[in-house]
């Protein structure tokens, strides 16, 4: 059993199923990825488990350390250690720095803030004061995201496209703040449809058109990910023989 | 003409409602005024700075003077206020900021047990050529919003000079506010305007703010950030025209509204010259989704979540 499982978890939105009978074990103190390409319904997923409004409308089960979590809300659910860091971070026009990362914060000193900010590369000196808005780079953005979440010590940090929009520097710090969520004994479920970013991960889930298609060895799925999938000829569309194969 | 004993302790209590809210200080090389009703209860100045005072039957009339080339190097601070629950404070200013000179005017106005309290302010400010002048006036009422606060201040800001004011009302009830700021700008000038408020209750909110770029190269902005909720009101006007060559503006109102309260904005925008540009944008509805989702997923609560987000929009 999974420290976060769903049981048979279907969505349909705007009449288009997106989510289809998802059964999948994420387990405790793991990096998984959940990979592939755009429309497969990663951050469905992401969101679904996040219980963002628009998404909780399910069939099928959470399950947080065996208890059910459907009717829980994205504080409730973030109360119980889930979190999410967003592909495109929010902007908070006049919100520093510092009280955005200690939000959450289970220490809510200013040495906490100072530390997390350092950790993602950040000198506090000259980001705990400005504003968490456009005047911050994409880069920074996430940085200041991550932060916030190191902050918070979650049980459960789902991330979605950390790689998305920033450069080398950047994702350089994300994955040291992935390393930091590893040796706290955090479970990180990574989406992205990144080679790079595949190979931070543990474990591996390949998902297409709202399914499960494989799972397992990292080395395994980033295979067939990249012989089938980059591009896929039939994106979104897996054909009979893979989707008879389908893991559940 | 020293204090008596009677208007130091008035002082005092004025100076205590303000609470931690900070910025009201004193000493020998810091400029002050404080005002209680119609009675100037404490003062001090500096060199550079002339202020003269006259006593009306329901405030005060006063005629500020910064001289030429005088650079007031701390925040001059203003404080006026009421502790009674009741009663009317009217402040006539007469402001002359003077060819080249500079100061910061911290305004502090403290209605704390205010429940039926108008408090009015005509001002008219000039600011002469290369000066520089910044005026931020922060309100701090009681819980009751029984305060109807009513300023209107017309500017002149000459060629080169730079004016700066934020109004500010985010601790306490608001009651009802009428606001009314009118500023012609001349050549090269700078004009930087900020209202900040929070509406709760039944709180009524007017906004009006008005700025001509009459000269060449003159540039302004005008920032209201409102947030309003229970069943506050709020109005926002908010007029900007360019009128030379080179002039330049942005209008920004952003409004956030929670529960049965209602927000409006009408920005004009007008420009008369083919080489003047002025943007605008507005922003009224609930607080953002994403910033709100993004917050509890930290954690905290929708209430806290929102109350965060506004307090940075106000901050």
């Amino acid at each position: 059993m999974g420290v976060l499982e769903l049981k048979n978890v279907s969505l349909t939105l705007g009449g288009k199923l997106i989510l289809n009978d998802l059964t999948v074990d994420f387990w405790e103190g793991r990096v998984h990825a959940l990979v592939g390409p755009n429309g497969a319904g990663k951050s469905t997923l992401a969101s679904t488990i996040m219980g963002l409004p628009g998404y909780r409308d399910i069939a099928g089960d959470i399950l947080l350390d065996g208890e059910r979590i459907n009717d829980l809300t994205v504080d409730e659910r973030a109360r119980q250690g889930i979190t999410l860091a967003w592909q495109e971070p929010a902007r908070f026009e006049g919100l520093r720095v510092d009280r955005f990362i200690l939000a959450g914060a289970k220490d809510k000193s200013t040495d906490t803030a100072r530390r997390v900010l350092v950790r993602v590369g950040l000198d506090p000196d000259k980001y705990m004061r400005r504003a968490v808005d456009r005047t911050l780079s994409g880069g920074e953005r996430k940085r200041i995201e991550l932060a916030s979440i190191l902050s918070m010590e979650p049980r459960i940090v789902l991330m979605d496209e950390p790689d998305s929009g920033i450069d080398v520097e950047a994702l350089t710090r994300i994955f040291d703040a992935l390393a930091d969520f590893k040796e706290r004994g955090a479970t990180v479920i990574m989406i992205t449809h990144s080679q790079e970013v595949l190979k931070h991960a543990e474990h591996a889930f390949l998902m297409c058109n709202g399914s499960i298609l494989d799972k397992g060895a990292v080395g395994r799925i980033d295979g067939y990910f990249g012989d089938h999938c980059m591009p896929c000829d039939h994106t979104n569309q897996p054909d009979a023989q893979e989707m008879a194969g389908a893991v559940t | 003409m020293s204090p008596t004993p009677q208007q130091v302790e008035t002082a005092r209590e004025l100076l205590a409602s303000l609470g931690d809210f900070g910025g009201h200080v004193t000493g020998d090389d810091i400029a002050h005024l404080e005002v209680h009703g119609n009675e100037v209860v404490g003062a001090h100045l500096v060199p550079g700075l002339e202020v003269d005072v006259d006593q009306l039957e329901d405030g005060i009339k006063a005629h500020i003077r910064l001289k030429k080339n005088a650079r007031i190097a701390k925040p001059v601070h203003l404080c006026f206020g009421m502790l009674p629950e009741e009663g009317l404070q009217r402040i006539v200013m007469d402001v002359e900021v003077e060819e080249d000179s500079f100061a910061s005017v911290q305004a502090h106005c403290t209605f704390p047990n205010a429940v039926d309290i108008t408090h009015k302010m005509d001002a008219v400010v000039r600011i002469a050529p290369g000066a520089a002048y910044e005026y931020f006036e922060r309100h701090l009422h009681g819980r009751e919003g029984g305060v109807l606060v009513v300023p209107k201040t017309k500017v002149t800001v000459g060629e080169g000079a730079r004016f700066k004011t934020e109004f500010e009302l985010i601790k306490g009830q608001a009651g009802v506010i009428d606001f009314d700021y009118d500023v012609d700008c001349d050549a090269h000038s700078l004009l930087d305007m900020i209202a900040r408020i929070w509406g709760r209750g039944h709180d009524r909110i007017t906004i009006r703010e008005t700025a001509r770029l009459n000269g060449e190269d003159a540039r302004a902005v005008l920032q209201t950030h409102i947030a309003v909720k229970d069943e506050a009101i709020a109005e926002v006007y908010n007029s900007l025209a360019a009128n030379a060559a080179g002039a330049r503006g942005h209008v920004d109102c952003k409004e956030i509204v929670q529960g049965r309260a209602v927000a409006k904005a009408v920005p004009i925008v007008e420009v008369n010259h083919p080489r003047a540009h002025i943007t605008h944008e507005a922003a009224i509805g609930s607080v953002d989704s994403k910033q709100l989702q993004t917050l509890m997923a930290r954690g905290l609560d929708e209430e806290k979540a929102t109350d965060l987000i506004i307090e940075g929009l106000l901050g």
